[in-house]
C-alpha cells in the first residue's frame, strides 16, 4: 500500500487537487440561481480578499498613469492647441445661437409634458466612478471601479455614461466594486427598437459583442435602427441608448431565430469614467405608485397602452377627449354597454355596401322586387 | 526508494527561487494582467499568469509543485473574474503538472523548446477551458475560435520568451 502511494504520489496529488476544485465549482453552480447574489458568502469573501489585495496597486498604477497622461497632454503635448482654441471658440459662438433657439423648444416641450402629464423618467441620482482595473481575461468582461458600498453603491445598480448604458454592478465591496459589462456572456438587458417598438432581450457574447437572439426574422428590423432600454429588466431605466443595429443574420444554431448584433453606443473598450445610477429604486417606486394610480383611474386605457407598446404596428391614435386641458375625463363604459361595440366612421361617398345603406333583414319581404340601387 | 542516475535531469537541473520571488513574480504578473487590459483592451488576449505557471513549473521540475503553483495562480485569477472560482484553477493545475513532467524529459533551457512549450500550453489551456465550460459547467454556447486561439498562442509565446529570459536571473540551482 505504501509503495502504491509513493509510486503514484504525483498523480494522486493531481487528482486530489482537481477533485477539490471540481467539487468547489459544482457547489458554486448550484448556488448561482440568484442573480443578485451570484456567489455564496465564502466565495464572495475570497473575491473580497483578492480584490482587496490587488486594488491598492491598481489604484496607484491608475493614479500614476493618469498623472503621466495628464502631465503629457496638459503641459508638454500642446501642438495645435492655439488653433483648436480658435476653432472651439467659433463653435461655442455657433452653439450659443443654437442654444437660444433650443431653449424655446425646451420650454414648449416642458409645457406639453405638463399638459400631457408625462412621467419624469430621467431624474436619477448618479455617482461618478473611475475604472481602475479589469478581470484580466477575455472570458469575463468585468471592470473594477474605484468606489464601493461606502459611496452608496449596491449590487445590480445600472452603470451608464452620458452616451449610453455600460453594464451593472456585480459585486460591491467597501472601497471597490465590480462592473459587469453588457458585453459579458452572463450579462443582459431588456431593450426596445426605437422605430418599430419591438421588445427584445440583449445579451453579451463570448467574443465581447452584444447580440439579440430571441427574435424571428422581421422585415421591419433593419441595420442602423437605434436600440433603447425597455426598462423591463429592473436594472436600466426606460429609454437609455444601448446602440444601433449593426447586422442581422439567421442564427445557425437556433433556427429560425435571427442573430442581431448591436454596435454599443458606448465604446466599452475605452472606459475611463462611468456613472453609477444610485437613484433607481426611488424612481421605480415613484413609477410604480404612478402606474397604480393610472391603473385605478383608467384601466382600459392602461391595457390599450400596454397593447400598443407590445404591438409595433398599432399606432397610438387615441387623442384625449378634452384636448384643451389634456385630460381624458370620459369614464369607461360598463362591460355590457353598447359603447363597447366599435362604430364605423361616416363614409364620404356612400354606396350599397356602406353601413346603413341596406335595409334591415326584418324589413325585407321574400319574393319582393329588387330595390333600386343608390349609386 | 526511486533510484536516480547521475545523469538524471531532475537531479542536475532543478532550480529553487527566493520565496519572495516565488510569491511576488506571479502576483506582479497577475496585477499587470488585471491592469493593462483596462488601458489596452486588446491585451485581454495575453495570459501572463499562464506564463508564470509554465516558468515556475518547468524550473522546479516537480509535478506536485507544478500542480500546486498552477492551482494557486489559476484560483487567484478566477477570483478577479466574474466566473465561478475553479475554471482557471483546474486548467492551470493540469498545465502546471504537465509542464513539470515535460521539464523532467526535455531540455527546457533551449529557446526552441520554450517556444514550442508556450505555444502548445496556450492551446492546451484553450482546450481545457472549452472542456470545463462546455461539459463541466454546461455552457453550450461557449465556443472556440481557432483563429483567435492561434493569435493568443502566438502572442503569448512572443511575450513569454523575454519574460523567461528575465526570470532566469532569479533562478538558483539546487
Amino acid at each position: 500500500m505504501e509503495s502504491f502511494f509513493s509510486r503514484f504520489k504525483n498523480a494522486l496529488v493531481l487528482i486530489a487537487i482537481l477533485l477539490a476544485q471540481t467539487i468547489a465549482l459544482a457547489t458554486q453552480i448550484d448556488r448561482a440561481a440568484d442573480s443578485s447574489h451570484p456567489d455564496g458568502p465564502k466565495v464572495r469573501l475570497l473575491r473580497l480578499w483578492a480584490i482587496a489585495l490587488i486594488s491598492p496597486f491598481e489604484r496607484v498604477s491608475n493614479a500614476t498613469g493618469r498623472g503621466i497622461r495628464d502631465s503629457w497632454t496638459d503641459y508638454i503635448y500642446l501642438r495645435n492647441v492655439r488653433q483648436q482654441n480658435l476653432d472651439l471658440q467659433k463653435q461655442v459662438d455657433r452653439l450659443r445661437l443654437q442654444q437660444a433657439a433650443l431653449a424655446q423648444d425646451a420650454l414648449e416641450g416642458q409645457r406639453l409634458h405638463t399638459l400631457l402629464d408625462f412621467r419624469q423618467n430621467y431624474a436619477v441620482a448618479t455617482v461618478a466612478a473611475q475604472v481602475i482595473g479589469s478581470s484580466g481575461t477575455d472570458q469575463s468582461r468585468l471592470l473594477t471601479l474605484n468606489k464601493g458600498s461606502k459611496a452608496g453603491l449596491r449590487p445590480d445598480m445600472a452603470v451608464i455614461t452620458p452616451t449610453g448604458i455600460v453594464g451593472k454592478l456585480r459585486d460591491v465591496f467597501p472601497d471597490t466594486s465590480q462592473l459587469l459589462l453588457i458585453s459579458d456572456p452572463t450579462a443582459g438587458a431588456g431593450v426596445i427598437f426605437s422605430s418599430t417598438r419591438i421588445h427584445a432581450i440583449l445579451r453579451g457574447s463570448q467574443v465581447g459583442r452584444i447580440q439579440i437572439g430571441n427574435l424571428t426574422p422581421d422585415s421591419r428590423i433593419k441595420p442602423g435602427e437605434t436600440v433603447l432600454t425597455s426598462g423591463g429588466d429592473g436594472v436600466f431605466q426606460r429609454g437609455l441608448p444601448v446602440g444601433t443595429i449593426e447586422s442581422i443574420v439567421l442564427d445557425p444554431a437556433h433556427q429560425p431565430y435571427t442573430l442581431i448584433t448591436v454596435r454599443p453606443a458606448v465604446d466599452l473598450n475605452q472606459l475611463d469614467e462611468v456613472l453609477v445610477v444610485t437613484g433607481m429604486a426611488a424612481l421605480e417606486a415613484l413609477d410604480l405608485t404612478q402606474q397604480q394610480q393610472d391603473l385605478a383611474a383608467d384601466p382600459l386605457a392602461h391595457a390599450a397602452d400596454i397593447s400598443a407598446e407590445r404591438l409595433p404596428s398599432i399606432h397610438d391614435d387615441k387623442a384625449p377627449a378634452n384636448p384643451a386641458d389634456g385630460t381624458d375625463t370620459a369614464t369607461p363604459p360598463p362591460d355590457n354597454s353598447t359603447q363597447l361595440v366599435p362604430k364605423p366612421k361616416p363614409v364620404i361617398h356612400p354606396d350599397r355596401y356602406s353601413p346603413g345603406a341596406a335595409p334591415a333583414a326584418a324589413e325585407l319581404t321574400p319574393g319582393a322586387p329588387k330595390p333600386k340601387e343608390n349609386l | 526508494m526511486a533510484m536516480r542516475s547521475y545523469t538524471s535531469r531532475s537531479e542536475f537541473e532543478q532550480y529553487r527561487f527566493n520565496p519572495f520571488i516565488t510569491v511576488l513574480v506571479p502576483f506582479a504578473l497577475l496585477l499587470i494582467q488585471a491592469y493593462l487590459p483596462s488601458l489596452f483592451p486588446r491585451l485581454l488576449i495575453l495570459d501572463l499568469p499562464l506564463i508564470a505557471v509554465i516558468f515556475f513549473a518547468v524550473a522546479r521540475r516537480n509535478p506536485i509543485w507544478g500542480a500546486v503553483t498552477g492551482a494557486c495562480i489559476g484560483l487567484f485569477q478566477d477570483m478577479l473574474t466574474g466566473q465561478p472560482v475553479g475554471i482557471n484553477g483546474i486548467a492551470k493545475t493540469i498545465i502546471g503538472y504537465a509542464a513539470s513532467s515535460i521539464g523532467l524529459q526535455v531540455d527546457v533551457e533551449n529557446i526552441t523548446t520554450r517556444v514550442l512549450m508556450n505555444f502548445g500550453f496556450s492551446w492546451l489551456q484553450s482546450g481545457l477551458l472549452f472542456l470545463i465550460q462546455h461539459y463541466l459547467l454546461g455552457v453550450v454556447s461557449y465556443k472556440i475560435s481557432f483563429l483567435h486561439e492561434l493569435y493568443r498562442a502566438i502572442f503569448n509565446t512572443l511575450v513569454a520568451i523575454p519574460v523567461f529570459l528575465f526570470l532566469d536571473r532569479a533562478k538558483r540551482r539546487e
